[in-house]
């Protein structure tokens, strides 16, 4: 915690005296409250209660995990174990549902934050026809939960040929107007219009100034823009779960409730044990992109609210 | 199982790399709907029997959705006699999750597999939805004698056969012994004997219960076929549904009697928990399919000894019962190559190697010889303290009783059962309130799904 506190006291100092005083008094004199100290307490426990009870049961045996108290740890530790067989299980399948996982990440989201950038820069700093229209459709689309899409989708890509394939989770994953939005609002408060007449004026043209001098200043924002990016498609559910029949082509969250739903009805082998570490090792790598990344994020979401 | 980090990196990296290979080569192929060889007769074709074995000799491809355990196996043993043939087994979900994609295959018009593991509750919607080839066309309606009557009953809607059985569930009672000499109680025979045990037991240790049910349409709806109830009736598009006739009402007055107390545990079926309470002795009895052994065994080690399997307790003393759970297997419409699917489904649900690959895995046949052979009735589980579990499970085949349907919208029926009968559950009420109001729920649904409901 008091880390973050260091990486944006002095950024606060920098930018400037009237900021400053705005966002000193509740950094870096708070004040103490022990309702709000029990308050967020609780809140911290309920967050992290979830992952003590993922990191105590993955350490466990099937028989052991429906045999002993959930938070207690059981008879053996068996982390060692359970991790080798949730990656041996069903000839490695877990390892595929990794990749498929990073491939729709990479694809997914990594064409995501790219659109984003591109439309949400274009909308900002260039004049064009329909441009009021085109960003109202964009922030109406903000409103369209992406799960009301998803059987149209379905239907949509079953008629192209394209349900049970990597693309079906891909380029529906291209689209997000929430990141176009947010680097819109980005660029219009970190691009200086000035900034890009200099740039033209010395013979730079629109491409050379996107990636040289645009795409630096709006790093923060892209950043931003691909972790809601990031997180969004590694947690997708509902639209591979309809897209997708063939177990090879699963990402990883649905992958395990596959393997959860195995537990059920006739010829049942339930593999709790595998589900948990599965569950554990899933959230490992997103931890870490989200630990890595929230600096940037930080910085992103501080942006707007300092005034040059 | 343990293999060293070496050869899982390894595994990792050649995944990732397929993975993307796979994506980059995906444009060349266009999706999945490139026909094997086209030799394929068209959608809903008819054939005779001699199709059969002129397809198993051309060969193809097929693919096959089942999360049967043993699928994977039978295909692999299919394939061995048959070199020409690949199937290509997924498993694209277990239970609801396999059928809601399935339905939006067939709706779409494409993706669904040539051959698909169909539960009996949900074959007739899957028939009466167009989704399924008649396989009269093929001469496999000579298949009959093969199967238990109800079983073949099952797979055929109307006129048409539109499956072959692969397994069976007649309704059993599986009973935790130690609980029950521990109480000093007797293998209740009847539903009487039954209520007084779930007393007896409750009393003795509050956590402890005769049996679970935290309102399973799966489950009730062979409790009601066990008790004369025959609530779904169809004929064409035609349906009547009375979930308050006197078989159902019979159900419903003897559940409410340990319902209502508070004699019934709530786990969900299936459920970490429930496990667990089958393991610890919380949960007494299961009142289920002839399937449970394997599962018993497997997945409830501490129960080793302590199991048995009875009759089912009766109303009056008969020993009628009904079937609880048991799929079968059925060729799509949307085949390409529906003559080859027929063949694999008739080696796979009917040749004596097909069906041995399935009873090793611990299934439940519902073949007339398999079921009677001496070897399978005279197995010993030391599971089950050595009984001959089969004999009591066979002879529950014998008395399933006829004439039950289910609704050609069951998968639709069983998911609304949580929202109108299940609160009859959750407030302990009258059973036959929380009946009528799925009732009511499902005769709306009906009438705007096109069938003539109640009119």
């Amino acid at each position: 915690m008091t880390t973050k506190h260091r990486t944006i006291n002095p950024r606060a100092r920098r930018a400037g005296s009237r900021s400053r005083a705005r966002r000193r008094n509740p950094l870096l004199a708070p004040r103490k409250s022990l309702a709000l100290t029990i308050v967020t307490a609780t809140f911290l426990v309920y967050a992290l209660l979830p992952i003590a009870w993922l990191l105590i049961n993955a350490t466990k045996t099937q028989p052991d995990l429906l045999s002993t108290f959930g938070l207690s740890f059981g008879s053996s530790f068996a982390l060692g174990d359970n991790i080798a067989a949730t990656l041996a299980y069903d000839d490695g399948i877990f390892l595929r549902w990794l990749g498929n996982t990073l491939l729709y990440v990479l694809a997914g989201a990594g064409g995501a934050t790219l659109l984003a950038t591109l439309g949400g820069y274009g909308l900002a700093k260039y004049r064009f026809p329909g441009r009021g229209a085109y960003f109202a459709v964009v922030l109406g689309a903000i409103a369209v939960p992406g799960t009301a899409l998803a059987v149209p989708t379905f239907l949509l890509f079953s008629q192209l040929g394209l349900t049970n394939t990597p693309w079906a989770i891909i380029i529906p994953s291209l689209v997000s107007p929430f990141g176009l939005y947010l680097i819109w609002a980005y660029t219009v408060e970190s691009v200086p219009t000035e900034v890009l007449e200099a740039a033209r004026l010395d013979g730079a043209g629109e491409l050379r100034t996107f990636f040289s001098i645009s795409i630096r200043l709006l790093t923060p924002g892209i950043v931003t823009v691909a972790l809601f990016a990031i997180v969004a498609t590694w947690n997708n559910y509902f639209l591979p779960l309809i897209m997708l029949s063939d177990p090879q082509w699963y990402p990883l969250t649905i992958g395990l409730n596959q393997w959860n739903a195995q537990a059920q009805g006739v010829g049942a082998e339930p593999i709790f044990n595998l589900v948990i570490t599965g569950s554990l090792l899933t959230i490992v790598p997103i931890v870490a992109i989200f630990l890595f990344m929230q600096r940037f994020w930080q910085s992103g979401l501080g942006a707007g609210s300092v005034k040059q | 199982m343990k293999r060293s980090t070496s050869t899982i990196l390894t595994k990792a990296i050649a995944a990732l790399a397929a993975a993307v290979l796979s994506a980059a080569t995906l444009t060349a192929c266009g999706g999945s709907s490139a026909p094997g060889g086209g030799g394929g007769t068209g959608a809903g074709a008819t054939g005779s029997a001699a199709d059969l074995d002129a397809a198993l000799q051309k060969g193809g491809e097929l693919t096959y959705w089942t999360w049967t355990p043993t699928g994977q196996a039978q295909a692999d043993a299919f394939m061995k006699q048959h070199p020409k043939v690949r199937v290509k087994v997924v498993n694209a979900g277990t239970g609801g999750d396999h059928y809601t994609k399935l339905q939006n295959a067939v709706k779409a018009g494409a993706g669904a597999p040539d051959v698909a593991q169909v539960e009996y509750y949900a074959l007739q919607q899957f028939a009466i939805s167009d989704a399924l080839l008649d396989l009269k066309q093929y001469g496999l309606g000579g298949l009959k004698d093969l199967y238990t009557p109800s079983t073949w009953e099952a797979v055929n809607v109307g006129d048409g056969l539109y499956g072959l059985p692969q397994d069976s569930g007649p309704m059993i009672m599986a009973y935790n012994k130690e609980v029950f000499d521990e109480n000093g109680i007797d293998v209740p025979a009847t539903w009487e004997e039954y209520i007084a045990a779930a007393k007896k037991i409750h009393e003795a240790d509050p956590k402890a219960y005769i049996t679970n049910d935290a309102g399973d349409p799966g489950f009730i709806n062979p409790l009601i076929w066990q008790a004369g109830g025959r609530p779904y009736q169809v004929d064409g598009t035609n349906v009547r549904i009375d979930l308050q006739d006197e078989g159902t009402k019979k159900w419903a007055g003897m559940w409410n009697r340990l319902l209502q107390p508070g004699l019934l545990s709530d786990i969900p079926s299936w459920s970490d928990d429930w496990y667990k309470a089958l393991n610890n002795g919380d949960i007494a009895t299961l009142i289920t399919g002839a399937w449970i052994p394997g599962i018993l065994e497997s997945s409830v080690e501490q129960g080793k000894g302590k199991w048995r399997i009875a009759p089912v307790p009766s109303y009056d003393g008969s020993p009628d019962t009904s079937e609880n759970g048991g799929s079968s297997q059925a060729v799509l419409k949307q085949s390409k190559n529906p003559a080859l699917a027929a063949a694999f489904l008739r080696w796979l649900n009917s040749s004596d190697e097909s069906i041995g690959v399935f009873m090793e895995g611990g299934g439940f046949p519902s073949t007339v010889k398999q079921l009677n052979s001496a070897e399978f009735l005279g197995e010993t589980p030391e599971y089950f303290g050595g009984q001959k579990i089969n004999e009591v499970m066979v002879k529950a085949s014998q008395h399933v009783t006829s004439g039950w349907r289910y609704l050609p919208f069951q998968v639709y029926a069983n998911s609304a059962f949580a929202d109108t009968a299940g609160q009859s559950y959750i407030k302990r009420g009258d059973l036959n309130a929380g009946l009528q109001a799925w009732q009511a729920q499902l005769v709306t649904y009906g009438n705007q799904q096109g069938f003539t409901v109640n009119k």
